[in-house]
């Protein structure tokens, strides 16, 4: 599936500070049924973000004038519980092209990068430094920059570098996946299926 | 002397194809198990691509997560529901993958039919779209969930990329007490280690309690590996899990049998083998568990309070807004907290073992009345055996019915979803807020906690009706 190719992106964020954010929220369940992928955007965190008749809730950070961007900071262990790539593809399709937390569950992580969209990992520190800077100032720019592997809240310069694969890196910035990857070892692999005892 | 390895290294190891510099491992998959719900996106992916289903032998398809379990012989009412479905069965015609649908007699959960089949075996990597893929790691294989994307990969190469996750080793000594489950030990490990505790791991389980689970048993601890954030979870084969897959449908006979029986002996952690993590626990503190909170990790003991927010690893806040979705408070008893339903099911405790274990303590008592119970095997199979054991008399005569098979209301994308602002102890795997149902309040618990519920209607120490 293609997605933008990811290099430099400066935006504004919206928070979400909530530990333990899991992908039924990002996604409930209900809304899976879907035998293509689009249209989730419209249900990220559909239970958080409307009432039962369907009216927003004001009081969640989507439905905040106040808040908006490219760029999603959530709270430790985003993205824990089910494997369900919609949840990604929910967060791509909402707008997002990259979640900042101090801490992301794997599967998450891993769906994230192969839709396209680039999970940052920050030093809890850093992760409280933006969310107070959010605070201060919801315009607040960040930088993320894919190839230097650093964010940046613009208005003071702080900057930290976030650790990712070079494989990966060099996926996203191409917008390649694994599998055009895989799909040219073909021969390699059947001759390795052989070697299988069952 | 080559260097010790762990259970893990060695099946890890051994499905490398290729290290990609600074990047993650090609992987080998022998197994590939696909559902309705993450399937479909992946098919037309390939299709969109012009690839195909490289070894479709090695796929095994079923439909689970959104089959009604009442009536499935007539046509599934919801439309997308029937869509999926629809979906599902006519990719496996097309490219000729082994398919489970609904009616067929094989059909159930995923991580309930592959094992019971002799699918599952010790040695293999296994993946799945859904996380608790990790299920299957109770045979000695290295399982895990994966994403629509990674579905779309598997079956375009039957590879997979992953970097390789660390290691964890959690011990579990002594003896466990009176009435407590193999899902009390995980529940308790998980409430130690935090819903992030494992992150970043793959964990093998090992000592006493695990060398004297049964295989069902096994299965319900490596099933909910994944809710402390661990890729999966782990245990060597040993006569227990020969034993158990022995004769199975699928499983190897014969020649093939005893050839791999001696490869099998050598699957299990070197003297000497290090972990990045060991964690060590003992059996005795360990009593049946209850969850009170909207994550697996906040769960207690049945007898204790539910904890104050400083002695809890989240954040004080999600804490809080967690208590307050569940309509607890701290220091509160979680002893005769008032439920409306009790689920018996999932991949998690929807097995025979389960059942007989519901059935040990309603047996000769009555459902309370204000008590909605939905029981709900894990397969086909599942069920026969209840009925052929006696248990379904012994349900019945207590006031309760059984459903058809089917995730149900673990995740409740059929039509079983426990209503807003009810309270539903559950033997499934996750709290999380709207789980099962928009507004519903889960309590996460083992098959005796569930049935003291559903026959006193209340949250109730099954020691005491034992």
């Amino acid at each position: 599936m293609a997605y933008e190719k990811f290099t430099i992106l400066r935006s504004s964020a919206v928070p979400m500070p909530n530990e333990n954010v899991d992908t039924d929220q990002i996604i409930p369940a209900r809304f899976l049924k879907a035998t293509e992928r689009k249209g989730f955007g419209d249900n990220l965190f559909r239970d958080w973000r409307y009432n039962s008749d369907n009216t927003p809730k004001a009081d969640f950070v989507l439905n905040m004038p106040t808040y908006s961007g490219k760029i999603l900071v959530g709270g430790k262990n985003f993205g824990s519980g089910s494997s369900r790539e919609h949840a990604a593809w929910a967060i791509y399709d909402y707008g997002f092209r990259c979640v900042v937390s101090s801490f992301f569950a794997d599967i998450f992580q891993n769906n994230s990068i192969n839709v396209g969209i680039l999970p940052v990992r920050v030093s809890p520190e850093f992760l409280e430094k933006i969310f107070a800077a959010i605070e201060a100032d919801p315009k607040t720019e960040l930088e993320v920059n894919l190839p230097a592997q650093t964010i940046t809240l613009l208005a003071t310069g702080e900057s930290e570098s976030f650790a990712i694969n070079e494989y990966k890196k060099h996926n996203l910035t191409n917008g390649y996946d694994d599998i055009d990857y895989l799909l040219s070892m073909k021969n390699e692999i059947a001759a390795f299926a052989e070697t299988r005892p069952f | 002397m080559s260097t010790p390895k762990t259970l893990f290294d060695k099946v890890w190891d051994e499905h490398v194809i290729r290290q990609v510099k600074d990047g993650p491992d090609v992987l080998f998959i022998d197994r590939h198990f696909i559902h309705e719900v993450t399937s479909p996106v992946a098919f037309l992916g390939l299709e969109s691509r012009g690839a195909s289903v490289l070894f479709s032998g090695r796929t095994f398809a079923t439909a689970d997560h959104n089959t009604p379990t009442l009536n499935q012989h007539l046509p599934v009412a919801d439309p997308l529901s029937a869509n999926q479905l629809a979906a599902l069965e006519r990719n496996a015609t097309h490219y000729g993958i082994s398919h489970w649908g609904l009616g067929h007699q094989k059909n159930g959960i995923v991580h309930v039919v592959g094992p019971e089949n002799g699918i599952t075996l010790p040695g293999m990597t296994i993946v799945c779209g859904d996380s608790h893929t990790s299920t299957h790691g109770a045979f000695g294989a290295i399982a895990f969930g994966i994403g629509t994307s990674e579905v779309e990969m598997v079956l375009a190469t039957q590879c997979i990329m992953q970097p390789k996750p660390k290691k964890m080793r959690i011990t579990v000594n002594g003896k466990v007490g009176k009435a407590v489950l193999p899902k009390d030990v995980i529940l308790y490990i998980i409430s130690q280690t935090s819903a992030s505790g494992a992150t970043g791991y793959f964990v093998e389980y090992a000592g006493e309690v695990f060398e004297n689970m049964s295989m069902e048993g096994r299965m319900t601890v490596c099933n909910m590996t994944i809710e402390m954030g661990a890729r999966g979870g782990m245990i060597a084969p040993d006569e227990t899990t020969l034993n158990y897959l022995k004769g199975r449908d699928l499983s190897p006979k014969g020649e093939q049998w005893d050839k791999l029986v001696p490869y099998w002996q050598t699957l299990k952690t070197d003297e000497g083998a290090t972990f990045d993590l060991d964690l060590t626990f003992d059996a005795a503190d360990i009593e049946p568990q209850i969850t009170y909170g909207t994550n697996p990790g906040l769960g207690t003991g049945v007898t204790h309070q539910i904890p104050m927010a400083d002695a809890v690893k989240d954040g004080s806040a999600s804490y809080k807004k967690s208590l307050q979705y569940m309509g607890f408070a701290e220091n509160e008893s979680m002893l005769g907290k008032p439920v409306d339903f009790v689920f018996l099911g999932s991949c998690t405790n929807g097995r025979i073992e389960d059942f007989r274990a519901f059935a040990s303590i309603v047996k000769g008592r009555q459902k309370a009345d204000h008590i909605t119970a939905w029981l709900v095997p894990g397969s086909h199979v599942v069920e026969k055996q209840i009925k052929d054991e006696g248990i379904l008399d012994i349900l019945t005569q207590a006031g309760f019915e059984l459903r058809q098979p089917g995730c149900s209301a673990c995740l409740a994308m059929n039509e079983d979803k426990i209503p807003a602002g009810k309270y539903a102890v559950s033997t499934s795997n996750r709290n999380f807020e709207g789980r099962q149902g928009p507004g519903a309040r889960t309590l996460l618990a083992s098959p005796l906690v569930a049935a003291a519920a559903a026959v006193t209607g209340v949250v109730t120490d099954p020691r005491q009706l034992i």
